[in-house]
């Protein structure tokens, strides 16, 4: 019994540690390949999750929705959309600085957490969404929990398979090739805003995926489902940790930051409820410092990125 | 809706808020202009200066004043400490990691707050407070008193960076900094003196916004994106552009209940933020781009 608990147990942290994966994977495209800095993970994320909630729930009056299409209509949904809120950010801040894209992603972040919250017709505001179809639901609870890893696994494989592949062609070249001299791309006729553009959305659309995983495993939403500070910080962590501009890193870091945050979240859980709380915080003091630390002392995260092949000596 | 009503509804409290996000947005200006990245920490440690200037007052029981300059001067040891610790080594990387590193600080800040000061709202003082009539104008003395208090930081400031020495050299360093080192300007110093006043004005900003509002743990990351707003509308690196800055935004949000639900009242800044940067990057002033 308690052996089955512990493999249940592992099951559900698999899968979690594999949608943060595909986060750390989406900023891997915009901060490790491109170098830009996205402070509004969450909300990405949120748009994705709520897309897919929207497309393949049953209807609720008052609420846009009841389509209940597929749910590879939802993921497919949740990718569009999260790339479209990205477009016109990427449009108006890539011409400059990575520190204005900052500032705007954490205002884009912030705006749809208000939409989420406020507009009843589109969210269901503070009650959510729920009933939103899970695959392989009808099984019975270990069997269902145990395809969704898999699911989940693959998701997590062929956006890696896909990443690896693109990195390896002309088209990686020339990303790193903009992020490490932007002039002397440019000066060989690279398209810097067009290509950068083009890095922000693709990782926005797999955060979007990432959302959608998240909502159909959960089955229903609400506003408070994601903290946006934290959950954007805990990536940024995974990345900078497992390396940034490396794919096995991202997913590394994914592994090693998620186990230390749940574990000590168990630990803290135990402690009497007054002290519970302080804990908290202090878990995520940790997690602020834990970046300053990794910044200063190992800024190539675990698995450095992989320097291309000198061709001639 | 009388003129005089429309006033006292809407520009009133426009220009009072306008005002504080000036104070941080001079900051925010500060730092991109003179150090030359986004200070993503910048509202956190306004929190952490309101918070203070609390406990200030709990201790002498006094008027909550007493804290500001208390707070002030905490606040600016702190940047200096945060500068030292947490962006010193990062000086020769790519900016965008002490961006990233800003990011790390904002949080641990907070978390700082959260353990010592915990998560509940709070005031200053209980009560409410009936305003007093000036022509017709409504304002409450806590409203004067902050206007009072933003002018004399603006002109105090201005003055400092106009006509003494350590100012000019600030204002050398932010023009161009090689230019500045050549012509014997210390820049560590300079970097010093500019987180010690970005400090002390972060805690003004979070003071006079826990004055006219309330204290929560989350009232400094709320007041990034108009500060950062403010900012940029002014010009990067331009002291009055964040001052003309940042009344411009806070009237907008405070009109902005007139066409859009009061909850979309934060999103003015964003939408400002956007604008901007779309039609004239430079700012209004004609500020720097990075």
């Amino acid at each position: 019994m308690e052996l089955i608990g512990l493999a249940n147990y592992a099951i559900f942290m698999g899968i979690l540690i594999g949608i943060y994966a595909l986060l750390a994977l989406g900023l891997n495209i915009q901060w490790g390949l491109t170098g830009l800095f996205n402070a509004g993970i969450a909300g990405f994320f949120a748009v994705g999750a709520y897309a897919s909630a929207i497309i393949t729930s049953p209807h609720v009056a008052g609420r846009v929705g009841g389509f209940e299409l597929p749910i590879v209509v939802g993921w497919m949904g949740a990718i569009v959309f999260a790339g479209l809120i990205a477009w016109p950010i990427g449009k108006v801040c890539l011409r400059f600085r990575s520190d204005y894209l900052a500032i705007a992603t954490i205002g884009v972040a912030e705006i749809i957490r208000l939409v989420i919250k406020s507009e009843d017709w589109l969210t269901g505001s503070s009650r959510g969404i729920t009933g939103i179809p899970r695959p392989f639901g009808e099984l019975d609870y270990v069997a269902s929990q145990l395809a969704y890893l898999g699911l989940v696994i693959a998701a997590v494989a062929v956006v890696y398979f896909l990443l690896e592949r693109q990195l390896k062609s002309p088209w990686g070249r020339m990303m790193r090739a903009i992020r490490d001299n932007e002039a002397a791309a440019a000066a060989m006729g690279k398209q810097i805003e067009a290509r950068r553009l083009q890095a922000f959305i693709f990782g926005a659309a797999v955060m979007g995926l990432a959302g959608a995983l998240f909502v159909h495993f959960n089955r229903s939403i609400t506003p408070e489902a994601i903290d946006p500070m934290i959950a954007t910080f805990l990536i940024w962590i995974m990345l900078i940790l497992g390396g940034s501009g490396n794919n096995r890193g991202a997913i590394l870091g994914a592994i090693v930051i998620w186990l230390l945050w749940s574990v000590s979240e168990m630990i803290t859980d135990r402690l009497p409820t007054d002290v519970a709380l302080q804990a908290k915080y202090i878990r995520i003091f940790v997690v602020g410092l834990a970046l300053q630390l990794v910044l200063r002392f190992r800024p190539e995260g675990i698995l450095p990125e992989e320097q291309a092949r000198q061709t001639a000596r | 809706m009388t003129f005089i009503d429309f006033i006292n509804f809407h520009i009133v409290p426009g220009v009072v808020l306008g005002s504080i996000y000036a104070v941080g947005a001079i900051g925010i200006t500060m730092v991109f202009g003179i150090l030359r990245f986004a200070h993503l920490a910048h509202g956190d440690l306004a929190t952490m200066g309101a918070f203070i200037a609390l406990s200030t007052m709990g201790l002498f029981g006094a008027s909550p004043w007493v804290g500001l300059p208390v707070a002030m001067i905490f606040a600016a040891a702190i940047a200096v400490g945060i500068d030292k610790t947490f962006y010193d080594y990062l000086r020769d990387r790519p900016k965008i990691l002490t961006v990233m590193a800003s990011l790390g600080v904002a949080l641990m800040l907070r978390s700082v707050v959260q353990v010592v000061w915990g998560v509940d709202s709070t005031t200053y003082q209980r009560g409410i407070v009936r305003p007093d009539e000036y022509f017709g104008i409504l304002l409450r003395d806590r409203e004067l008193y902050t206007l009072l208090a933003v002018a004399t930081i603006v002109i105090g400031l201005e003055a400092f960076l106009r006509k003494s020495k350590w100012g000019k050299a600030m204002r050398a360093m932010s023009d161009n900094p090689d230019l500045a080192r050549l012509s014997g300007v210390d820049n560590r110093h300079v970097t010093m003196l500019t987180w010690a006043i970005v400090g002390a004005l972060c805690a003004a900003a979070g003071f006079l916004l826990g004055l006219n509002n309330e204290l929560n743990s989350m009232m400094g990351w709320h007041l990034l994106l108009p500060m950062f707003a403010a900012a940029i509308l002014g010009g990067v690196g331009r002291v009055e552009g964040a001052l003309l800055g940042g009344l411009i935004v806070g009237i907008a949000e405070e009109l902005s209940v007139l066409i859009l639900p009061g909850q979309y009242k934060a999103a003015t800044a964003f939408v400002i933020l956007l604008l901007i940067l779309l039609v004239r990057p430079r700012g209004l002033l004609n500020g720097k781009v990075l």
